[in-house]
């Protein structure tokens, strides 16, 4: 049934912070490749040396600009794959029981063996996490690389998600959020995580860090610093302007 | 949204259908016989057309059948139940009617009040959409209904009640308008859904990528947006103001009927295409659209 568990055990998500991501889309790459060829129906690319390539990704990498009232804007690179909600709206739409949320660790997943491709979980999603792939002509999300994080056949270091386990600048973390003990937890806290689109009371389990303001100069450091000179540069200054 | 022409033609002729099996579940017009049939099949034909036209939507249509399965949840599986029960009873009231001749009036007025529920479980699946805010609106509902109760009504030969609905209709299609574009996202910006708000006004500095995705061709449909108020004109004046005129002042002939009935289709035809080409997703927020 699509319903939502009333609660599950653990909710494992990621916290990303946008204060360290570079935006070199290294996650987007190494998303695509392990998922491309594990978990369920490939992720497709049509036209992918042709003149307009598009495809289906699980994340995708987004760079806004903000601008303060006054001073420089800031530059924030947003990644963004789905945030496993508590209360998924994804998943209670579906009408064939393919879309579902675990009870044990709260991921949403797709059973591609259900779903018919009628795109309404991806429309009642407020973050465009969901894609329907247009090949396959199945729903494909994020699985939070479930065949990995519990996969004993891997080292223990790579089991987590792939765009975790490869993100350069340590962007991005992976742990249960429901455990406020967890390393992701006290980031959370540490840092004010926050949700995104809070007004459509999704209640994401994925956080995001928000960057850190940049340092305001003062005026005094502007000023310039060697107004009178003295010694020879007094008397260079001196004879060059009498010249 | 992306105004797929398979959808627009389930929501409008399913409707089309419903309604006129809803008038016939409740005797208007009091046919049997032979005429009761070509009635029967006008409606079966429109709502069962419209109901297969919606599977062309489907891109794994192989599990259709699995969307029978989760009612307790999903407002898409209860339409297709209501759906199926509706025709069957009917189907049940129009065999009695027209080859035994017997009005089976309880059994023709669960029929229509199934077919009304049909297409309000079709409403709700717009309606429970906060993603998108002009269909999150108490009136999708009543505007879904009176789409079928007018149009049947016109279908079912019954010019006084369609001109009652359809005006109904359109002064409701006008408030949804006024009211979903006062309403625009609904609280929702770029600033709250990246969360950027305390630092200043949010901009898209880069996409994730050059070209289109599926995202942006099912949730970031511009067009219909730029052509807004004249399809309202279209939707308005084809599909209200032209049958209503017919129906009151001119005598109700066959050929009145047929202009009304095709006005009232190209004016709802426009009108729907408009309610998907101009709602917006919070969705194209990510993409500054």
């Amino acid at each position: 049934m699509t319903t939502l568990p009333q609660s599950t055990e653990k909710k494992l998500g990621l916290v990303i912070d946008l204060d360290t991501c570079v935006g070199c889309h290294a996650c987007v790459v190494s998303c695509k490749e392990w998922n491309t060829s594990n978990y369920g129906a490939p992720l497709s690319d049509i036209d992918a040396y042709g003149a307009e390539p598009h495809g289906t990704f699980l994340n995708r990498v987004h760079s806004f600009e903000a601008q303060p009232e006054s001073g420089c804007s800031q530059t924030v690179h947003f990644p963004k794959s789905c945030l496993h909600c508590e209360d998924a709206p994804c998943v209670t739409v579906c009408p064939t029981g393919a879309s579902y949320k675990r009870e044990e660790d709260g991921i949403v997943l797709v059973n591609e063996d259900d779903c018919m491709g009628c795109g309404l979980c991806a429309w009642a999603c407020p973050y465009g996490a969901r894609e329907l792939d247009e090949i396959f002509g199945v729903m494909k999300k994020c699985t939070l690389c479930v065949d990995r994080i519990y996969n004993e056949n891997i080292p223990e270091e790579d089991r987590i998600p792939s765009c975790v386990r490869t993100c350069p600048s340590n962007a991005r973390h992976f742990g249960d959020l429901s455990n406020p003990e967890s390393n992701v937890s006290k980031l959370v806290a540490a840092r004010g995580g926050m949700d995104l689109m809070p007004e459509l009371g999704t209640k994401p389990v994925n956080k995001y860090l928000p960057p850190r303001l940049k340092d305001q100069p003062s005026d005094a450091a502007l000023e310039p610093q060697h107004n009178d000179a003295k010694g020879l540069f007094a008397w260079l200054d001196k004879a060059l302007e009498n010249i | 949204m992306h105004p797929a022409p398979s959808v627009i033609a389930f929501t409008t002729l399913s409707g089309l259908g419903f309604g006129l099996l809803a008038f016939l579940g409740i005797g208007l017009p009091p046919v049997t016989g032979w005429v009761a049939f070509v009635f029967f099949f006008l409606g079966y034909a429109l709502a069962v057309g419209g109901l297969l036209a919606s599977v062309a939507h489907l891109a794994n249509p192989k599990n259709a059948i699995k969307a029978f399965s989760q009612w307790r949840s999903s407002w898409l599986s209860r339409e297709g139940i209501v759906a199926v029960f509706a025709l069957l009873v009917m189907t049940v009231f129009a065999i009695a009617l027209i080859f035994f001749g017997v009005r089976l009036r309880l059994v023709g007025l669960i029929g229509a009040l199934l077919c009304l529920g049909t297409v309000f479980t079709t409403s709700m699946i717009y309606t429970q959409l906060k993603t998108v805010p002009r269909w999150n609106m108490w009136t999708t509902p009543p505007v879904f209904i009176l789409h079928a109760l007018g149009g049947g009504a016109l279908l079912a030969g019954q010019p006084r009640l369609a001109a009652v609905l359809l005006a109904s209709l359109g002064a409701l299609m006008v408030w949804a308008w006024i009211v979903g574009d006062e309403k625009g996202r609904a609280g929702s910006t770029m600033e709250t859904a990246t969360g950027l708000g305390h630092i200043g006004k949010v901009r898209l500095l880069e996409p994730p990528h050059s070209g289109e995705n599926y995202l942006l061709k099912e949730m970031a449909y511009q067009v219909g947006r730029k052509h807004a108020f004249k399809l309202r004109l279209i939707a308005f004046g084809l599909g209200i103001v032209l049958p209503v005129l017919l129906m009151l002042l001119l005598p109700v002939t066959h050929t009145t009927a047929l202009v009304a009935i095709l006005a009232h289709l190209v004016g709802i035809f426009a009108g729907r295409w408009l309610f998907f080409a101009e709602a917006e997703h919070v969705q194209a927020l990510y993409y500054g659209r």
